[in-house]
Order: C-alpha cells, then sequence, then structure tokens
C-alpha cells in the first residue's frame, strides 16, 4: 500500500517537471523566441502602417502565440511517455487525471506564461494602444491556461506517434477557433472603447470548463496511447 | 495474491499469446518463459494494468479502491535523464513512498552511491538498470511485476537483485518475472510459465 | 424492453451483423433512390423560383441537407466513439470510423453547394459569413479525427483514439457554433425552425424530403462500409469463410 499522500507526489511533480524544464532552458526558450519572430515578420510582411497594424493587432498576437503553443505541445507528455514515466505514474495509484493538470500547470508555467509577459511588447511593436494592449494582456492571461489544457488532449492523443506535433497542430486548432474569436474580439472592442467584460466573462467560464473537463480527456488519451 | 483466469490479449485481430490462466500467492516466484516474441512483457504490462485483457479476468487481492499494490519494472526505466540518480530515486519515494530505507542508504545498497550526484545521462546501460530497480526499495508494496530484470546487469548487480528478491519473498511478496534463457535467478524455487504465440481462433 | 436490448446484443455479433445489414441495404438504397428522385424533381422542377434569389436559390435543396448531415454525422461519430469507449463494443468502433469520411464527405458538399450558391448572390466564390467558416471548421474537425485514425497501426487503438477527439471535438461543436455565428451573420438565417417556418410549402417539402432521402444515403453507405471493413478485420475468422464462400457459390 502505498503510503504516500497524493497531494505530496502532484507537489513533488510540479517541482519535477519545473526542475526539468530549467535544466532544458533552452528548448523551453525556443517558442518564446519564435513567437517574437512570428509577430516582427507581420510589419515586415505588410508594410509599417501604423494603423494597418493596430488593426490587425490582436488577430496577429493571437495567433502567434497559438502557433508558439501549438510548437510546445508535443514535448508535454513525449518526455515522459517514451521513457516509460506515464506507465509508472498510472500504477502509481495517484489520480492519473490530476497527474495530467499537473504537468499541464507546470507546461502553462514554462510555455504560456512567457507569452504572456511578452504581450505588452508584442502590443507596443504591432501599435496596439493603452486600453487593447491592458486587455491582450488579459485575454492571454485567461486564455494561454486554455491553450495548454486543450493542448494537453492533443498531445495525449498523439504522445504514442512517432510524428505526433504535426498532426497534434491539425488536430487542436480548429478547438482553439472559439477563444480565437472571442479574444481578438475583446480586444478590438476594448480599443474601440466598446465593452468587453462579456467577453471576458466568456473566457473565462471556458477556463473553468477546461480546467474540470480537459484533464479527464487528457488522461483518458493518455491510457488509450499506453495500449 | 493474483489470480488470472484464460487471459489473451488481440493486436490486429490476433492473440499475442495463447490464453494462460494461473494463481499466485505470497512468497511465491513466477518464471515467465517464451521464445522473442511470445509475448512475454505483453503479458506483464497485462498484469500491472496498463494493457486491457481481450478476454479473461485478473483478479487482485489487496485491491482496495482500484489501487494495486504492485511496482513494475519494465524496458522503460521511467528515470529522467537530467536529474541525478539522488533526484530520480527521492522523486520516487515521493511518488511510490519512502521505503524503509533513507536515499543514501538505497544508492549504498544499489552500488550506485559513488556517481549519485551524477545525471542519469550520463552513467552505463547497467548503472541505469540499477537505478530503476530503486523503485524496489518503495514502500510496502506486495507483488513486484519485473520484465528481464537481469538484462545489462553484471554479475554483482544480479546478485544484488537476487538479494532485494529474496528479502521480498521471505517477507511475504510475490513475483512475477519474465526472462529468456540464461538469466536466471540464482537459488529461487520457482515457477515456470511457459507463453507460445497466439493464432488465430476461428 | 428485453426485445430491444437483445436485438441491440446480437447486432454487437459480427456475423449477425453482417447477416441482418445484408437483408437491410436494398431497401435502404432503394428508399434513398426513390426519396432523392421526388425531392430533387420537386426542388427543381415544381417548386417556383425564389422571390429574391431566382433559380440559383435551387441549389439549397442540396446545401441545406448535406449541412445538416454534416452536423449529424459528426454528432453520431461521437455516440458511436463514445459506446465503443466506454462499452468496448467492436462494431460501434466500426460505424464511428466509417462514418467519418461521409460526413466530411457532405461537408465538403455542403461548402461547395454553399460556396456556388453565393456567386449569383454575393459575387464571390466565398465569403467568411458564419454557416460557410463553421463547415470550414467541421471540416478539418473531420479530417482531424480521420488523420487520427490513420496514424495508428493497431486498428482498435486507432479507433479509440479517433473516438475520442470525436468526442472532445463534438463538445467544442456548440461553442465553435456559437461563436462564429456571433461572429459574422451575413448567411442568410435557418428558415426551418421548430415553431412553424417562413418558407412557402412548395419548397419546404423537396427539403425535407431531400434531408430523409440523405439520411437514408447515409445509412447505406455507413452499412456498405462497415460489413467491408468487417470483413477486413475477421478475414482469418470462420464466418467469413462462410460468407464467401456464400456469396461465392
Amino acid at each position: 500500500m502505498s503510503g504516500v499522500q497524493s497531494t505530496g507526489a502532484l507537489r513533488a511533480l510540479l517541482k519535477r517537471d519545473l526542475l526539468l524544464a530549467y535544466r532544458r532552458r533552452s528548448e523551453m526558450a525556443q517558442p518564446v523566441i519564435f513567437l517574437l519572430v512570428v509577430v516582427s515578420l507581420f510589419p515586415l510582411g505588410v508594410g509599417p502602417s501604423p494603423q494597418l497594424l493596430g488593426t490587425i493587432a490582436p488577430g496577429v498576437i493571437w495567433i502567434a502565440a497559438l502557433l508558439a503553443t501549438v510548437l510546445s505541445l508535443d514535448s508535454l507528455f513525449r518526455s515522459d511517455f517514451e521513457d516509460g514515466s506515464i506507465e509508472q505514474f498510472l500504477l502509481s495509484g495517484h489520480p492519473l487525471t490530476l497527474i495530467a493538470l499537473i504537468k499541464t500547470a507546470a507546461h502553462w508555467l514554462t510555455a504560456g506564461l512567457p507569452l504572456v509577459l511578452l504581450s505588452p511588447l508584442l502590443a507596443v511593436w504591432m501599435n496596439l494602444p493603452a486600453e487593447g494592449a491592458r486587455v491582450l494582456v488579459l485575454t492571454l492571461a485567461i486564455g494561454t491556461p486554455v491553450l495548454s489544457l486543450i493542448g494537453a488532449i492533443g498531445g495525449a492523443l498523439t504522445v504514442s506517434l512517432k510524428r505526433g506535433g504535426q498532426l497534434l497542430s491539425l488536430l487542436v486548432f480548429p478547438l482553439y477557433v472559439p477563444l480565437l474569436i472571442i479574444a481578438t474580439n475583446a480586444v478590438s472592442a476594448a480599443t474601440a472603447g466598446l465593452p468587453f467584460a462579456g467577453q471576458l466573462g466568456l473566457m473565462l467560464a471556458g477556463l473553468v470548463g477546461a480546467l474540470t473537463l480537459a484533464p479527464f480527456a487528457a488522461s483518458a488519451a493518455l491510457k488509450l496511447s499506453l495500449e | 495474491m493474483l489470480s488470472v483466469r484464460d487471459i489473451s490479449l488481440e493486436r490486429y485481430f490476433v492473440p499475442v499469446f495463447e490464453p494462460v490462466g494461473f494463481d499466485l500467492s505470497a512468497g511465491e516466484l513466477l518464471l515467465v518463459t517464451g521464445a522473442n516474441g511470445s509475448g512475454k512483457t505483453t503479458l506483464v504490462r497485462l498484469l500491472a494494468g496498463v494493457l486491457r485483457p481481450s478476454h479473461g479476468s485478473i483478479k487482485y487481492a489487496d485491491d482496495t479502491g482500484g489501487h494495486r499494490n504492485l511496482v513494475y519494472v519494465g524496458h522503460h526505466l521511467a528515470i529522467k535523464d537530467d536529474l541525478s540518480v539522488l533526484e530520480n530515486i527521492r522523486f520516487m519515494q515521493a511518488f511510490l513512498g519512502p521505503g524503509e530505507l533513507p536515499v543514501e542508504d538505497i544508492t549504498r545498497q544499489l552500488g550506485l552511491h559513488r556517481v549519485r550526484l551524477q545525471a542519469a545521462r550520463t552513467l552505463s546501460a547497467g548503472q541505469r538498470k540499477r537505478c530503476a530497480l530503486a523503485r524496489l526499495h518503495t514502500s510496502g508494496r506486495s507483488l513486484w511485476l519485473l520484465d528481464e530484470p537481469y538484462s545489462n546487469l553484471d554479475h554483482e548487480g544480479m546478485s544484488m537483485l537476487d538479494g532485494l528478491l529474496r528479502r521480498h519473498l521471505d517477507s511475504g511478496g510475490a513475483c512475477v518475472m519474465t526472462t529468456h534463457g540464461s538469466l536466471r535467478p540464482d537459488g529461487f524455487r520457482f515457477r515456470e510459465l511457459v507463453l507460445q504465440s497466439g493464432s488465430v481462433q476461428p | 424492453m428485453n426485445r430491444v436490448w437483445l436485438f441491440f446484443h446480437k447486432m454487437g455479433s459480427p456475423p449477425w451483423f453482417y447477416r441482418f445489414s445484408g437483408k437491410l441495404l436494398p431497401w435502404l438504397w432503394g428508399l434513398f433512390f426513390v426519396l432523392a428522385a421526388w425531392g430533387l424533381y420537386l426542388g427543381l422542377v415544381k417548386a417556383p423560383p425564389d422571390y429574391l434569389q431566382g433559380e440559383s436559390a435551387r441549389i439549397m435543396y442540396i446545401h441545406v441537407p448535406a449541412a445538416w448531415m454534416s452536423m449529424l454525422i459528426y454528432v453520431l461519430v461521437a455516440a458511436m466513439g463514445l459506446i465503443g469507449l466506454v462499452w468496448h463494443v467492436r462494431i460501434a468502433e466500426i460505424m464511428a470510423i466509417c462514418s467519418a469520411p461521409i460526413g466530411a464527405f457532405f461537408t465538403a458538399i455542403a461548402l461547395a453547394t454553399g460556396s456556388l450558391w453565393g456567386r449569383p448572390t454575393w459575387g464571390t466564390y466565398w465569403v467568411w459569413d458564419a454557416r460557410l467558416t463553421s463547415e470550414l471548421v467541421l471540416l478539418f474537425l473531420y479530417l482531424g479525427v480521420i488523420a487520427l485514425y490513420n496514424s495508428f497501426d493497431e486498428p482498435r487503438k486507432a479507433a479509440r483514439a479517433a473516438s475520442l477527439l470525436a468526442l472532445v471535438g463534438v463538445v467544442n461543436l456548440p461553442i465553435i457554433h456559437y461563436s462564429v455565428t456571433w461572429w459574422n451573420t451575413l448567411h442568410q438565417g435557418t428558415s426551418i425552425s421548430a415553431s412553424g417556418s417562413s418558407i412557402h410549402p412548395s419548397m419546404l417539402w423537396p427539403l425535407l424530403i431531400m434531408a430523409v432521402a440523405t439520411k437514408f444515403f447515409y445509412a447505406a453507405n455507413l452499412l456498405v462500409r462497415t460489413r467491408h471493413r468487417l470483413l477486413l478485420q475477421d478475414h482469418r475468422k470462420q464466418w467469413v469463410r462462410n460468407v464467401i464462400m456464400k456469396e461465392g457459390s
């Protein structure tokens, strides 16, 4: 009988994942650099007109955030899957759902939070006015955890495939569509001085929904991938 | 402790091995043998609960609310390359239970004390196997499922494992171990189960 | 109630399913052809041209039922996938995965006919209106399920993974639909509602008949694909050999 409480085990898992991310910090930095590069390509591609950039800013920054997240999703479960750790998690007696949630949380802390922190810089690059920039940071703060949570399901489904990463993006992008629509609309509304609280409320509801449902799907997908 | 009836798993609609059944009680060691590809690893994973059988049933005594009282050491060692031996073992303890020995003693017992601060990536295959076997030191799980545990171990490593196994069986634990050919536990009484590759049942 | 349960239980057995579906198929095809012919005749020949859009609106007799089917089939893929996942019923897994290409086909038809319909109305072949955009996202969802299924080697694992993905997608489907609709409303609002309809009966009837016809098409096509896959999966088993011998003679 395992004499370990799940809370202790899960805390150890979170610390372990953060430590592992730190030891591979140059790899962790890649999606963040990717985000910066992608956003900077837009002025180069569409011209530096401040009005144009300001108009497309919410969409561009959010899409870049989507792309950067998807890049980092494949590694959510892959390393643990390939060295047999996921099997051990399943057999440990601790709820796999919570384990999936903790790993997703670690993923967000290392891959999603940097996007949120960088967004003011991106807002300046894309000439997004201050009101819009504030809401942009808010939408990313609420939205990137949802990206990690839903992405974890895709990651868990494709983790046993050799080239799972490419398929992963195809799988999760349709699921990201509502988030993209509502988030960019919130930012555009804020810039235009229109109300945006409803959109944020919807996003919060989405976050709560994802927090409660996504780990179950991810853990079911992990069990499936082990077969 | 373990009661298996008529169990088999189909892959690509063909059973991996012919259905098997057995009972295992405390203190018993079951050796699973068979040719390469006969499904030894599959059977162990079925017993661990990682795979679901297509037919048959497995019953565990000591079943408490779905959590099974077992430790599984398989081909995948489940140690993190970027963590040191000490960090890996500490994590195992945090997850599966501290066991009876403090972590430094465990490294000594495993023969890894000298390299305990090294990242697992830098160890030899045999040392990594020893690190994976630290899992057996975690608290009180009575059923051991070992998939070719002697592979990569040198002579000392094998006697170390034999010692662990003997203490485990003497204190009422049970073990199912797969092995092919010559690598067998030394000086133990065991039962043998020979797996045969499956064929299609009409 | 017992008889219904017994029926479903029997259908779980491949030889039974094969035999039963074989008897059902000719009827399903027959009904599809009759209804489709009747519906198309009523819609393309007898119904009056639309007040605003003229003759081009006739494409709606194909577009609207196709769009309905595209969404219904996705729900069915998820439902059958759920049965397969929870109760490990192989037939449910097979039917779920066989439905996906049919659903993708209807989605493609809806997109193509929607685009053709749009040309005379909006002047371009594509606009990002609510209905077309959510059909496009639905097509991506279907393609994801099919691609995931094809990525796995082991067929049962593949079917289960694809089913799980479809389940996740079906939960998102209303959210996607709602958000896309909210995002843009250019498309003609739905003309058929539960409380009556705003379409003239001579246009409503062909639409409903085509809607029913597409369901028979789906059922027939699904059974054909499922039977085929069953034979492939069980090709080493005795019942398949019996079938081949019987059908060969």
